[in-house]
């Protein structure tokens, strides 16, 4: 049986020229991707061009359009519960860095329910649980028995962890994993070094093909996403855009999500290469639904109420709320150092009553497990 | 009285109608309510066990709705036999709408476990109405396989373009021993009127009353649309031409000839 392999397409781009090519698009590129009923990976890279930002408004309203076609007027809520720390990689962005002094910790199992009570009173039927990347304290043993904890509690099952073996993947599937979230955080070769100096992270390839594994074990849903600010985004939205598109042909009955995490301060962080504004961030949530009609796309507590309320109806499909970014964060230790700083404070229920206030219906559920 | 019997259950309304993709649950509530449905499909996966806020279940308790889980999230039949009697459970009923689409992107129904799940669920004593693709020759297989009804599609789900199978309908409804439903890709009361005239025994509705301006008006006009497309085909729809045709015959003085000869 042939092994797909996302590099061997990623092989085939260059980066400068991928750049140069979407920043020379014109007005009339984006008006020909605007036209077209189906669109490709050279329409994509118009809507996200320089040229485009004139066509915003025709963008929102063609993805609003699309997202209610697909999804409804609804918008998915969960919870990340951040299980540790501990973390063997140096990242040069990120609160967890091996060389960032903080005391490490991770939930036992007792602190894992105590966590569980909080979040479960909230509503949710959605988790992600997230850790940092350290093989021996949160290795397959931890999830192993941290998975059977929640499945008890939540339905559904996502979690952000470090990149794994394909069996791994499979071992963890029937004890209730759904989602797997798992970003490339850029794809510029050599800047991806530059960041992840330490640690399995610094392994480039290896991040890269993680989803081919994830595909290849089946799991139900892909996240993939870039740590927006690292290089430039336009370029590195594309990459993630050929990403989609070629897992959507190579693994067709796995469900695929997009996260725009924008680089958010943090305790002895650096400051982002590259600025987002909130009008550009829009254009590339309108790209990917104009490019994807069916991709979810997610938007966390990073973002401020403000722009999240505004983004309801404008192609977002899933929303995080009442976050805490740290292990322990809703009952054990609530005062421990977060990965990020959040945004948006505000309580799931106020979240939700925001939803509703757009006239969209909040889901708290939308799994359950039929693996038997 | 004009009903639709499945499974020896009689419906008076012949618009079935979805739950997903409201904005508003009292909305729903309100929409359903208008379209005088009588079979209300639930996403097995939306149910949750009652600890969630915005609960799907506390909208559909009027004594006309009868509940029909759907699978919705089931890649094959074997899982879909587990989310069967997890809606049995559930739900405490064993009428099922059977939905297998391993395919996220466009929801299209996979045959070969669509079959397979059938025999299995009929033989567990289920209601089994499944969603297919506009087959005529797996239609008869599901008929065979101990289908309630069958629930072709009109167009990719969600798509709200109308009756693009219609060809493969026509063949469907003219064969079928069960009744057949037109689910999927109804977008407008003008495409559910036109399934009933084909003389589909039911439509079912979800996206184009959900995603509507005013959905409970949307859900009024399909209503309404469907009585109409009923009406009309029991009617009797003359066949459409391409010629004129003069109302008044133009061999009518051949009666009169003969007429004249036997007198003569």
């Amino acid at each position: 049986m042939q092994t797909h392999s996302f590099e061997n397409i990623f092989r085939q781009y260059d980066w400068d020229t991928v750049k140069n090519a979407i920043y020379a698009k014109t007005p009339a590129d984006v008006e020909n991707a605007l036209n077209k009923p189906r669109r490709g990976l050279d329409d994509f890279m118009a809507l996200v061009s320089p040229a485009a930002a004139p066509y915003l408004e025709r963008m929102a309203a063609l993805s609003m359009q699309l997202t209610q076609q697909r999804f409804g007027k609804t918008i998915q809520l969960y919870a990340p519960v951040y299980l540790s720390n501990e973390c063997q990689n140096i990242c040069t962005y990120c609160g967890f860095s091996l060389n960032n002094p903080l005391r490490r910790k991770t939930l036992t199992g007792a602190e894992m329910l105590r966590e569980i009570d909080v979040v479960k009173a909230m509503g949710f039927g959605h988790v992600l649980l997230v850790t940092g990347e350290a093989w021996q304290t949160v290795g397959m043993d931890y999830f192993s028995r941290a998975l059977p904890v929640f499945k008890q509690h939540f339905p559904q099952l996502s979690i952000e962890v470090q990149p794994m073996e394909e069996e791994d993947y499979r071992a963890l599937k029937p004890l209730g994993l759904h989602s797997v979230l798992v970003y490339q955080e850029t794809y510029h070769e050599e800047d991806y070094k530059k960041h992840h100096p330490k640690g399995r992270k610094s392994s480039f390839g290896w991040r890269l093909e993680t989803p081919d594994r994830l595909g290849r074990a089946g799991i139900h849903k892909i996240g993939l996403g870039v740590l927006i600010g690292l290089e430039d985004w336009r370029t590195d939205s594309f990459f993630t855009a050929l990403h989609l598109d070629y897992l959507q042909r190579t693994y067709w009955q796995t469900r695929y999500s997009i996260s725009f995490p924008r680089l958010r301060p943090f305790s002895g962080g650096l400051p982002p290469k590259s600025i987002m504004s909130d009008r550009q961030l829009l254009q590339l949530i309108c790209a990917y639904r104009l490019f994807n009609p069916d991709v979810e796309l997610s938007l966390s507590t990073r973002e401020s109420p403000r722009f999240r309320d505004h983004l309801v109806p404008l192609g977002i499909t899933t929303m995080s709320a009442g976050s805490k970014t740290n292990p322990g964060g809703y009952a054990v230790a609530p005062s421990s150092l977060e990965q990020f700083e959040i945004s948006d404070e505000r309580s799931p229920a106020v979240v939700a009553d925001m939803i509703r206030s757009h006239g969209y219906s909040p889901v708290w559920k939308d799994w359950d497990d039929f693996g038997a | 009285m004009d009903e639709l019997i499945i499974a020896g259950q009689a419906f008076t309304s012949r618009l079935f109608t979805g739950t997903g993709k409201f904005g508003d649950l009292t909305v729903m509530e309100q929409a359903l309510l208008a379209s005088g449905s009588q079979l209300v499909t639930v996403a097995l996966k939306r149910v949750d066990a009652g600890h969630q806020p915005d609960n799907l279940l506390a909208h559909l308790r009027h004594p006309q709705f009868r509940l029909l889980p759907n699978t919705s999230g089931v890649r094959n039949a074997r899982e879909a036999v587990y989310a069967a009697e997890l809606a049995r459970e559930a739900l405490e009923t064993n009428w099922l709408k059977l939905e297998i689409h391993p395919d996220p992107r466009y929801l299209l129904p996979d045959p070969i476990e669509t079959l397979a799940a059938t025999e299995a669920l009929a033989a567990k004593g289920f209601i089994v109405l499944p969603y297919i693709h506009a087959d005529p020759v797996l239609c008869k297989r599901l008929e065979s396989a101990g289908a309630a009804a069958v629930m072709p599609l009109g167009a990719p789900i969600g798509s709200n373009r109308g009756l693009r199978t219609k060809d493969f309908l026509e063949i469907i409804i003219e064969q079928s021993k069960v009744p057949v439903v037109v689910d999927a890709g109804i977008g407008a009361p003008s495409h559910a009127a036109a399934a009933m005239e084909l003389g589909a025994d039911a439509v079912l509705v979800n996206t184009a009353i959900a995603v509507a301006g005013n959905p409970v008006a949307m859900a009024a006009a399909f209503a309404a649309a469907v009585q109409a497309g009923r009406s009309a085909y029991l009617a009797g729809l003359p066949v459409a031409g391409t010629r004129a045709q003069a109302s008044s015959p133009v061999l009518a003085f051949l009666d009169e000839t003969v007429e004249n000869n036997v007198a003569n």
